[in-house]
């Protein structure tokens, strides 16, 4: 296992590197000039000659590249700002340096993707195994229902009603809004619950159909009509067999969704107003704040390669077969 | 004597998309203690299936099961889910013909065998790994305690199907139903198989339902034979006065082409032609007639318009039209 995981986390890093050059070329190439937006609206040559020099723009570009790199490992000075290690850059719109405006909004991206993941983990998940369970019944007929209005309901027309009817109209709930946990608990609870709701009513939905798509495949396995023929009651077999069989398929599915939510819900933080890493990008992108797109690229991007280990450190406690090969 | 297991007129139907499959259209046979009985029949006849419904293991909300399964006195057609789990596993073990999809891939060998004595027996963990790796050892897995701890990937073909039996055997089943235990196995493999069941039905004196389609297995590990064709019994008796004088011309077929050692090494082996009837709707007369050869020796057309009943004489029965000592008086074709 730990031979498994220095693999994973070393190519992990390989793949960052990677990212963050390419990210790199890519910004570079683009038309819009980076010490001009620093410079600000009123804009003499002079200060834009001076700011490009004071962010090591007027540099090669490999040499810029080298800065950044370095920076990650050592820190660097910007233009008259020591930005610490790991230096992530500097963000010439918010004039601060990338990492604590990252380090700022992802607790809120977390949050919202822990809360929600729960419910439909749950709810979903739950209602997948019953629909299996019951198949062919109200039970599964229903739940197939719901899951098919459910994949319906986008965030940013629910959501907006949802806002309208529950909290402009009717304050039964209250309204979605960032307070950190160590803050006032009650208040973070109470300001991410319609955002989380809403959130997972589409993953809830698809949830419950590859659930109990995956669990009635399951049921059908020889492996499980074994464990009847052993004379293990309905129970056991259910469980203890077929849903194992069910867990490993859903665990990789949750760990694309979960690298997705972390690298932020875009439309669902700006729909209730939450300052996350995905309205961040929204904001990053409107401004051309490059040096911040390329940190909420690193974020989405590592996002995906911790999911990826764990899904993989899962499927290997799960399926026996895994850890051999 | 009762017999141990006595199936009645059993009827087997599930319904499918294009309308009800008969997949098994009044079975009847004994099975006393301590002996083996074959049932042949190519894919589709119901052999399966009929196996699969005297444990209750086919698909309650599609199928529908008629007709009378005695085990030792008790009815098990309509049986709860509750009762039958009671006798799986502990009176009637199952054997699967592909171990490596029939063994969970997500526990490992022993705790599969243990499960099924703590369920039944009621013993405590400790002495159910225990009884696991004795019963890994009685079907000849060497090192059994070390080896009880891996799981079926890592064991072979041939060990997978013993572990597989080792888990049928951990109760001491009255009965052992093995589904063609060896078709998935190399040659060499399957006489290992076969002479492990025969033992244990020498030790336990367990009766043996071994469900096959390779005549072979059959002379070699059966003393009765029950030949099925579109869900019925066509043909049955001891294995020996079937395979050597065949009555039914189904059972001729099959025999004809099986590659036997003894005999001319070089005949031609001769091909069933054609394929067995749909099931979805049996035709009224003989379901074999559009395949037979012989259907000429019967007057009239009896055989496209009357189901010949199974007529049993002497301990041996055939469901044909052709009168025994005729038709075993005629030259063949």
């Amino acid at each position: 296992m730990f031979a498994f995981l220095a693999r994973r986390i070393s190519s992990g890093v390989l793949i960052l590197v990677t990212i963050i050059v390419v990210t790199f070329g890519l910004f570079y190439a683009l038309p819009r000039d980076p010490a001009r937006l620093f410079c600000g609206k009123i804009c003499t040559p002079e200060m834009l000659a001076a700011a490009r020099r004071n962010l090591g723009l007027d540099e090669a570009l490999l040499t810029q590249l080298w800065q950044y790199l370095s920076g990650l490992v050592a820190g660097r000075d910007i233009g008259d700002v020591h930005c610490a290690a790991p230096c992530l850059g500097y963000s010439y719109i918010t004039q601060r340096p990338v990492l604590d405006v990252l380090f700022e909004r992802f607790p809120v991206t977390l949050s919202l993707a822990a809360g929600s993941s729960v419910i439909f983990l749950v709810v979903g998940g739950g209602a997948g195994l019953l629909a299996a369970r019951f198949r062919g019944t109200w039970v599964d007929k229903g739940a197939t229902s719901f899951s098919l209005a459910g994949s319906a309901m986008q965030v940013y027309f629910v959501g907006v009603i949802a806002l309208y009817l529950l909290v402009d109209q009717s304050q039964l709930m209250s309204r979605p809004g960032w307070t950190s946990p160590l803050d006032d608990l009650a208040a973070w609870f109470g300001g991410l619950l319609l955002p989380w709701i809403i959130l997972s009513i589409i993953f809830t939905a698809t949830y419950t159909r590859f659930t109990r798509s995956t669990m009635v495949e399951t049921l059908g396995e020889d492996f499980v009509r074994t464990a009847r023929a052993k004379g293990m009651p309905g129970r056991t077999v259910f469980f203890k067999y077929a849903a194992r069989g069910t867990a490993a398929p859903v665990i990789t599915l949750f760990g694309i969704d979960a690298a997705v939510l972390l690298s932020g819900a875009v439309i669902t933080e700006t729909v209730f107003n939450l300052p996350g890493i995905g309205k961040l990008a929204v904001d990053s992108v409107t401004n051309a704040d490059l040096p911040m797109l390329m940190g909420v690229t690193l974020v989405a991007a590592t996002a995906m390669i911790v999911a990826n280990i764990v899904v993989d450190a899962c499927y290997a406690l799960i399926d026996p077969r895994v850890r051999t090969s | 004597m009762n017999p141990l297991l006595s199936v009645r007129d059993l009827r087997v139907r599930f319904s499918v998309d294009d309308g009800t499959v008969h997949a098994v259209n009044g079975l009847s046979f004994d099975l006393e203690t301590g002996r083996t009985l074959a049932i042949v029949g190519e894919s589709g006849s119901g052999k399966s299936v009929a196996n699969l419904a005297v444990l209750g293991l086919h698909d309650r909300r599609r199928t529908e099961v008629t007709g009378s399964i005695r085990f030792d006195g008790t009815e098990l057609t309509g049986a709860s889910e509750r009762e039958l789990t009671r006798v799986r596993g502990d009176r009637i073990a199952m054997i699967f013909q592909d171990p490596l999809t029939a063994l969970s891939p997500y526990h490992n060998v022993g705790a599969q065998i243990a499960e099924s004595y703590r369920r039944h027996r009621g013993a405590s963990r400790r002495a159910a790994a225990k009884r696991a790796v004795e019963a890994l050892d009685r079907v000849g897995i060497p090192q059994a305690a070390a080896r009880a701890r891996s799981h079926p990937h890592e064991f072979s073909g041939g060990m997978r199907q013993r572990a597989m039996i080792a888990m049928a055997l951990v109760c001491e089943p009255d009965l052992l139903i093995a589904d063609e235990p060896t078709t998935a196995l190399d040659v060499t493999v399957q006489a290992q198989i076969l002479d492990l069941l025969a033992s244990i039905r020498d030790e336990y004196g367990t009766a043996i339902i071994l469900v096959t389609h390779d005549l072979g297995v059959v002379a070699e590990a059966a003393q009765d034979i029950l030949v099925m064709y579109a869900g019925r019994c066509v043909e049955n008796g001891p294995v020996r006065d079937v395979l050597d004088e065949p009555r039914h011309p189904y059972t001729r077929g099959l025999l004809a082409s099986t590659p036997r050692l003894t005999g001319d090494v070089h005949a031609e082996l001769t091909a069933v032609e054609g394929v067995p009837p749909s099931l979805l709707g049996p035709p009224s007369g003989c379901p074999f007639e559009p395949r037979c050869h012989y259907t000429g020796l019967v007057e009239g057309d009896l055989c496209r318009t009357v189901l010949p009943p199974l007529l049993t004489e002497g301990g041996r029965g055939s469901a044909c039209h052709i009168p025994h000592p005729r038709f075993t008086t005629e030259k063949d074709r």
